[in-house]
């Protein structure tokens, strides 16, 4: 299933992220082995959107964790910056479908957990952090506390608090599916934005197919239990995307009729 | 360019009026200590009429006053007792205090090394509940043989009674947080130590607190079985002295500071909970603000 040979996607970049005949099997208590990965090999390169779409269940934000080193690969190997991934990375941010806040610290100090618990330099930190604030319209919200924030303001703290210590590679878990589709949306303008103005490396999981494709330079296209890569489309429009204008391009129209095809009916947009 | 104007202006739609709710409970927070007191109206009025029938029977001679002593003759013993009840129910608090701050320190410790670890969980769980099931009125004897008559005993006897609700919030608490945020704090390379310290503990401080609130009334009535088994000080001593002479007066004026002396202890928690974990309480205002507006 793997003959669509990833490397052949332009890759004079950097590599980030390589993922090699990566398999991922869980066994559960009743012995019952789940192959949640199977045979996964990509290689992501500096400053490039990966986005990764499938059903539920298809291991992707399986893959994503053994990425951040939280899920132990079965066989296989990844190297983040050309080490071998054995343990919870450092130089990745995480953010999670649900924003995961810790609710009696205000946004500016849950943005800078990851500066305390770092032990980062805290001028620096809170520069970064003053940059981030303004970059997501995060500013005049800084002594909020989770619980009076909205869902996509909440995810938008996440964000910041995974991109404070610029890491080489943002890991993104769903991270609009709790989102009503008009923040979705939003969120996804912004996203494109940041990731425009920062140049970080992402790998996004999603099951929303425009979303994948409006971010992405390349979508992978994965398939149900085993979760294998179906196809790695690239993505060929420019990095400065117009929302209605990108979804309005013939080309995206093709992509998206690709990408449906390729998950068949196993797939329900949202 | 449009694209970038669009987003920094957050959300017109719902981020807008969350912005405008955010700054209401910071306004509210001043009266809410007020808003408690406001709503301790309705228990107010019960305990009026409680003590509205309670003076009609005696007055009305419908109860024998060894039985029942009419309020004004309870009044009138704690007034002529004063020094002496006062003693007493220095004696009760001071072992009550002590005996809830050991099952404080203690259960919580136990609750940590449980978290931390499967095998001290596997093995002292069991234990903990078995003792918890020995009703501890039947061990408290065997207390005063081994501690003698003084404070020890009655203190231990409020530690076993104190010490169960604590350890079991308390390992609730430290349950309750959000894995996720554990995945998290192990990719910014914490210590165990800091993200038990800035993540763990804080987050648990809010089912701690209700167990604690159990605890305090549970140490009181610790202390006063400690003394009903053996003493001759606390209010347990003055009640069973009172019970012997059948002065029913004195026996209900001990009572009633007993039950004062619970209810003060947990409104010192109530209090130290709201100075400790604001955004905790001010979450739960702001929801009945939100149900009432």
């Amino acid at each position: 299933m793997t003959a669509m040979s990833p490397e052949k996607s332009k890759l004079q970049l950097d590599p980030v992220v390589e993922i090699e005949h990566l398999n991922v099997t869980f066994s559960s208590k009743r012995g019952h082995r789940v192959v949640a990965v199977e045979d996964a090999s990509l290689t992501i390169g500096q400053g490039e959107f990966v986005s990764i779409a499938g059903p539920s269940g298809c291991g992707k934000s399986t893959m994503l964790k053994v990425v951040a080193g939280l899920t132990r690969a079965t066989r296989g190997s990844v190297r983040l910056r050309g080490s071998e991934v054995t343990g919870p990375r450092q130089d990745i941010g995480y953010v999670f479908q649900r924003a995961a806040l810790l609710e009696w610290r205000n946004v500016r100090a849950n943005i800078l957990l990851q500066a305390e618990m770092r032990g980062m330099d805290r001028a620096r930190a809170n520069r970064r952090a003053d940059e981030l604030i303004a970059m997501t319209g995060l500013a005049g919200f800084e002594k909020s506390l989770p619980h009076e924030l909205s869902g996509g303001m909440q995810q938008r703290v996440s964000l910041c608090r995974a991109l404070l210590h610029e890491p080489d590679v943002l890991l993104m878990d769903e991270p609009f599916g709790a989102l009503d589709a008009l923040t979705r949306e939003k969120m996804n303008i912004e996203l494109q934005r940041i990731w425009r103005e920062t140049g970080t490396t992402v790998i996004l999981v999603t099951h929303s197919v425009s979303e994948a494709i409006y971010l992405a330079n390349r979508v992978v296209v994965m398939s149900p239990r085993p979760g294998r890569i179906q196809e790695i489309i690239d993505v060929p429009f420019g990095s400065n995307r117009d929302f209605g204008e990108t979804l309005a391009l013939p080309e995206f129209g093709d992509i998206s009729a690709r990408v449906r095809d390729l998950l068949g009916a196993t797939h329900a947009e949202d | 360019m449009q694209l970038a104007s669009e987003a920094v202006n957050p959300a017109p739609g719902d981020d807008g009026v969350k912005a405008a709710a955010a700054l209401a409970p910071r306004l509210k927070k001043q009266s809410r200590a007020l808003g408690w007191l406001v709503d301790l109206w309705r228990p107010a009025v019960f305990v009026v009429i409680l003590f509205a029938a309670w003076w009609a029977v005696t007055e009305n001679g419908w109860v024998a006053p060894y039985i029942l002593p009419s309020p004004g003759d309870t009044w009138n013993t704690m007034v002529e007792n004063a020094a002496f009840l006062g003693a007493h129910t220095w004696v009760t608090t001071v072992e009550t205090i002590i005996g809830f701050a050991i099952a404080v320190v203690i259960g919580e410790l136990v609750a940590v090394m449980m978290i931390y670890s499967k095998t001290v969980e596997k093995t002292a769980y069991p234990l903990i509940l078995f003792a918890q099931v020995i009703p501890k009125i039947a061990v408290a004897p065997l207390f005063v043989v081994w501690l003698g008559f003084g404070m020890e005993p009655k203190i231990v006897v409020a530690v076993l009674m104190a010490f169960f609700p604590i350890v079991v919030s308390g390992m609730a608490g430290l349950k309750s947080v959000d894995p996720e945020i554990l995945e998290l704090t192990s990719t910014m390379g914490a210590s165990s130590i800091k993200t038990f310290l800035k993540v763990r503990l804080p987050a648990s401080l809010p089912q701690l607190f209700s167990g604690l609130k159990v605890a305090a009334t549970l140490a009181v009535t610790g202390a006063v079985v400690g003394e009903f088994v053996g003493a001759n000080e606390g209010l347990g001593y003055v009640i069973l002295q009172a019970n012997g002479n059948i002065d029913t007066a004195m026996l209900f004026a001990a009572l009633i500071i007993m039950s004062l002396m619970g209810v003060l202890l947990f409104a010192l928690i109530q209090v130290a909970e709201w100075f400790l974990i604001p955004w905790h309480s001010s979450r739960r205002v702001t929801g009945s603000a939100a149900t009432a507006g």
